[in-house]
């Protein structure tokens, strides 16, 4: 935003965006967190759906919640005392929405406080953004370097997707890169549902990851215990491949059951498009 | 005479209408409202960026003017003024301001593809040089050319011909001031609606395999869209 250079010491803030709720935005968050510390880096997970918090529920971290975001910004909670230490990992923390307040009760300036007394503190600071393009947005967007945009290959999902792309390019935090989530490979087969391509086609934007549908995902965020702990499951797998992405890994994208243009996909993302 | 009452001009940000600093307000206001009734199509959910000079508005004008805005479906979306007074009654009905001056500076540079506004009549026109996203609308009085794509969900609208130099898959609206002869071209013509005066037709459903450069325009009472080679 403004005229001065943000300083971009220590950890990158990524935002998780969608514009459509329901397509995963929280999930996504929850695994790329467990994913990323896993990985050996040090991050710290805030939830910005202030008054429907849900990243604690499926993390696990819900009964361990003294302090939240609100508490911060409003003076009455240091920043260490909100932050929730993961179950697994010592690197991994959870900064939780108030339940009982609503979006404005924080303002994008918050945002950017919060987050700049973050930055010395760990490697990666990722942001679970609210459905909608009103406030819990920008409070979302406004400390963001990198925005992740959560989409299901269905066209009010796209549709939404675009909208929001579009916000973004405008507070110049563009372009963002694109999570395709809950695809159904045999679906794409029969031509029911879209393909990455299309979504691709649609907004052309770099796509940094493509979850299959998997069963897990469901009884893993029912549980507490995000699908990427799970060996089992290709929807963890996929997470984890987009964790090592964020990293600087150079990694193939997943054989969904051997679609040809997956391939020419990860050739345009890597091979200097 | 309309003209010399207010000046409407396409921008990047929304519709600009100069309103006179000189004209009586219940003129000037009035030619507006007959204007924007006259032309509804043209106008819908339009932003409107007011410019007033160094007239010194007081509040319950402005807020007359806002409220005729409003019962028309458009949102007055920032006040351009040199008058404190005008600043004042903006500010206090929660109506964004701006110094004409500073503004007029920076509101000049986007318009930098100038030579390709101005044709032989002296019609002015705009040029975006990006994708247009669902939610976005652009409205000018004369042509419009996007370099880029058209979304679905994403609406330009124009007096003049329409141009898009990329995927058009949005609802387009040329000759929006009823300009019969108005085309409407793009590289991949797949509108979800296209108009032409008061013709509309939307596109047939199902993919096509051969995707070719068409123009769009009147012809025998009906819209049709042809490739041109």
């Amino acid at each position: 935003m403004g005229s001065e250079e943000k300083s971009r010491v220590g950890a990158q803030v990524i935002t998780v965006s969608s514009g459509k709720g329901g397509v995963g935005k929280t999930t996504a968050t929850a695994n790329l967190g467990i994913s990323l510390a896993s990985l050996g880096k040090r991050v710290v997970v805030i939830d910005a759906d202030i008054g429907l918090r849900n990243l604690d529920i499926i993390m696990g971290l819900e009964n361990r919640i003294v302090y939240d975001l609100v508490d911060v910004v409003e003076g009455r909670s240091k920043l260490r005392q909100a932050m929730i230490k993961h179950k697994r990992f010592d690197d991994l923390f959870l900064i939780p929405a108030a339940q009982t307040r609503d979006k404005m009760s924080v303002s994008p300036e918050d945002m950017v406080q919060v987050t700049d007394d973050l930055r010395q503190e760990c490697d990666y600071i990722l942001i679970d953004s609210p459905a909608g393009i009103e406030r819990g947005f920008r409070n979302a967007l406004e400390p963001a370097d990198e925005v992740l945009i959560v989409t299901n290959p269905e066209v009010s999902a796209v549709r939404d997707a675009d909208r929001i792309i579009g916000l973004i390019e405008a507070a110049e935090k563009g372009p963002g890169k694109l999570i395709i989530n809950r695809l159904k490979t045999d679906l794409v087969r029969k031509g029911e549902m879209l393909s990455s391509d299309d979504v691709y086609d649609i907004l052309g934007l770099d796509i940094i990851g493509i979850i299959p549908e998997d069963e897990l995902v469901l009884s893993a965020s029912n549980s507490g215990v995000p699908v990427t702990l799970n060996m089992n499951s290709q929807a963890g797998l996929a997470f984890n491949n987009i964790a090592r992405r964020i990293i600087g890994e150079d990694v193939p994208f997943m054989n969904l059951h051997g679609n040809p243009s997956l391939l020419r996909r990860f050739l345009r993302l890597f091979d200097g498009r | 005479m309309p003209e010399e009452l207010f000046s409407i001009k396409g921008t990047n940000d929304g519709l600009l209408v100069s309103l006179s600093t000189t004209e009586k307000w219940q003129s000037v206001t009035d030619a507006l409202a007959k204007r924007i009734d006259d032309k509804r199509a043209f106008f819908t959910g339009a932003k409107i960026i007011v410019e007033l000079g160094a007239r010194p508005v007081p509040k319950y004008e402005l807020s007359s003017l806002k409220a005729l805005l409003e019962r028309r479906g458009l949102s007055l979306s920032l006040v351009r003024s040199d008058s404190d007074t005008t600043r004042q009654s903006a500010r206090s009905l929660d109506i964004r301001t701006s110094r004409n001056s500073g503004r007029a500076a920076s509101a000049r540079k986007p318009s930098l593809g100038k030579p390709a506004d101005a044709d032989a009549t002296g019609s002015r026109g705009v040029i975006f040089r990006r994708t247009l996203r669902s939610g976005r609308t652009i409205h000018s009085e004369g042509h419009v050319v996007v370099f880029g794509d058209v979304n679905a969900g994403a609406k330009v609208v124009a007096a003049g011909d329409i141009v898009i130099w990329g995927k058009l898959r949005g609802t387009v609206h040329a000759g929006a001031l009823g300009d019969e002869s108005a085309v409407v071209c793009a590289l991949d013509m797949n509108p979800n609606q296209l108009r032409i005066a008061s013709y509309i037709v939307t596109s047939p459903p199902g993919k096509r395999s051969d995707i070719l450069p068409e123009v769009a325009s009147i012809r025998d009472n009906q819209i049709v869209v042809e490739s041109r080679d």
